[in-house]
């Protein structure tokens, strides 16, 4: 073969083995991602309907919609819970299964089993673990003298916080690993010397493991609220958004919005909201992250 | 931090009790899967005798036959079970070729490219699903296995995890086959993928799980009844059968056993996978 043609034919290689991620790419994210943005200026109502332009006239709408309001408070509120309660159970599960040598196979299995697990089939184990008259939990309540438990996921008022122990329990064994290979990657040594500096236990977790921690501890909460404002199998499987619309959540109404009531330009003009705070709030933590990580 | 516990009587004590602590969170956090295998195994009259006995009074196994006949169990099974293996085969053989490409091959604009790529780990699949939903319909492809397959096979973390495992493989093993005549497609798939085995091993078990236990998309993407996947089969017989505990328990447990198994026989690529995703780049 001609020589000057080598590096092109190189090229030429390389450019095929990208090609079939590069075309699915184009085709499934990023043509979607411009439509996308194009839609939520349009009453396009799916399948063959022809989309009208429309300007500003969906975010107009989404302003003065208070179902909307209400699901984006609800998504806060079940991110204000989900994010702090996780990362506090995966962190101390993850301090405790480092500190024990026997049974360690077998516990960080255990907590990480509700992980693999489908959200559909722990959404409808908990829905019966939770039912306010027949379900263990409030047996066991009631055994241990309460006399009224939570209605759970009947009352609008527990609806969402039982949501949140769920997503808890089912999530922490995941972030928990990543601490654990975290921690077990801060040297010995600098135990060692915080030891002969006389640090006692809590302070050594105050200075030596947190500060190494940092950086896994800041992903670990970066990965959680990304996660918690894609909440939608548990509130479809075991609350359907109700009671009322105590549950309903971000993806949830865009849900409902593009696919049971096909208003899909304006399903698009909330992702595009969706798409907005998932990328301010990692702006917002990879800034902070400067200010609070030590490496 | 291990060698000072166990030395003193007092860090003794401390040990046992963190221990038995850590044992009783174990068995509450798989306490739910041992009440639904324990009301899988009941008639309902037994499950709801006043006081609850928590052991069935005998085993009833008539949940696990009936549960077939119920719904069409077998046909969701099988389509959940085509659909995770095509998407795990195809989504690996995609992502190593770009990863192999992005590793050890030249390619225009490769890191501009690469960067591309990568944010779509930053951007959650939630915000593009309802453009990308009409894009696959105006293909013809809803109510497809086609469609669904084809929104699955790109992953930006499985493009990520293999680049990086391909980029620790010497570079002069590739030089090597290349003097020797091998053409990159050889080297890819007789020599790097086999030397890559806990890598691909690795995303392929990942891939598996999650299309396994994946909802929202079949639920927007599939309508008719025997296209459905377990996912989607469950959570209607929930709706039609609430009452019926055991017999809904049974087939929960039914489609939650094959991710046990593959979770009990690839625990440690499971365990490296999710330490990795800790990891910066």
């Amino acid at each position: 073969m001609n020589r000057r043609l080598q590096p092109l034919k190189a090229y030429a290689t390389g450019t095929l083995f990208i090609l079939p991620a590069l075309v699915l790419f184009a085709a499934f994210i990023f043509i979607p991602l411009l439509y996308g943005l194009f839609m939520s200026f349009t009453d396009y109502g799916g399948f063959n309907l022809k989309p009208n332009f429309t300007g500003l006239d969906n975010y107009k709408k989404l302003l003065q919609d208070d179902y909307f309001a209400v699901s984006l408070k609800n998504n806060l509120v079940y991110t204000l819970l989900f994010v702090p309660l996780t990362a506090a159970f995966a962190l101390f599960s993850a301090m405790a299964l480092n500190a024990v040598l026997h049974l360690r196979r077998y516990l960080r299995m255990a907590f990480y089993f509700p992980q693999i697990t489908s959200m559909v089939s722990v959404a409808i184990v908990w829905g019966l673990l939770l039912n306010p008259i027949r379900g263990p939990v409030n047996q066991v309540l009631k055994a241990l003298g309460i006399s009224h438990p939570p209605e759970w996921l009947m009352s609008s008022q527990w609806a969402l916080i039982a949501v949140v122990i769920v997503a808890v329990w089912k999530s922490f064994g995941y972030y928990m690993i990543i601490l654990l290979a975290g921690i077990q990657g801060i040297p010995e040594y600098l135990y060692e010397s915080a030891k002969l500096d006389g640090a006692g236990a809590f302070k050594r977790f105050l200075y030596v493991t947190l500060p190494s921690l940092s950086p896994t501890l800041f992903m670990v909460l970066v990965l959680t609220v990304i996660n918690s404002f894609q909440v939608f199998d548990l509130v479809s499987v075991m609350t359907d958004g109700g009671p009322g619309r105590s549950t309903n959540v971000l993806v949830f109404r865009i849900y409902q919005e593009a696919f049971i009531h096909y208003r899909m330009g304006y399903a698009a003009a909330m992702s595009a909201v969706l798409f907005l705070i998932i990328m301010v709030v990692s702006i917002v933590q990879f800034r902070l992250e400067k200010k609070w990580v030590t490496y | 931090m291990l060698n000072a516990l166990g030395t003193k009587r007092r860090d003794k004590v401390f040990y046992s009790l963190l221990l038995l602590a850590l044992a009783v969170c174990s068995i509450a956090a798989l306490f739910p899967f041992l009440w639904m295998i324990s009301t899988s195994l009941r008639t309902d009259v037994d499950l709801f005798r006043n006081p609850m006995n928590w052991i069935p009074n005998s085993l009833y196994l008539n949940n696990y036959k009936e549960v077939w006949t119920t719904i069409p169990f077998g046909r969701y099974f099988l389509n959940t079970l085509k659909l995770s293996v095509l998407i795990t085969v195809l989504q690996v053989l995609i992502c190593s070729m770009a990863a192999y490409a992005f590793a050890k091959l030249k390619v225009p604009f490769k890191n501009a490219l690469f960067i591309l790529f990568m944010t779509n780990l930053m951007m959650p699949w939630h915000s593009i699903m309802v453009p990308q939903f009409s894009i696959v319909s105006k293909l013809g492809l809803y109510n497809t296995h086609t469609g669904y397959v084809l929104v699955q096979l790109f992953s930006a973390f499985g493009i990520f995890l293999l680049r990086q495992f391909f980029l620790s493989l010497p570079s002069e093993l590739n030089e090597a086959a290349r003097v020797d005549g091998f053409s990159e497609w050889r080297i890819y798939w007789r020599i790097v993928m086999p030397l890559s085995k806990a890598a691909v091993s690795t995303l392929a078990i990942f891939t598996f799980t999650f299309m396994w236990n994946d909802y929202l998309a079949p639920l927007i993407y599939i309508q008719d009844d025997g296209l459905k996947t377990l996912q989607l089969g469950l959570k209607a017989f929930q709706t039609e059968h609430t009452t019926d505990y055991g017999l809904l328990m049974a087939g929960t447990v039914l489609a939650t056993a094959p991710m046990v198994a593959v979770f009990l026989a690839g625990e440690r690529f499971f365990t490296k996978g999710v330490a990795t995703t800790g990891m910066k780049n």
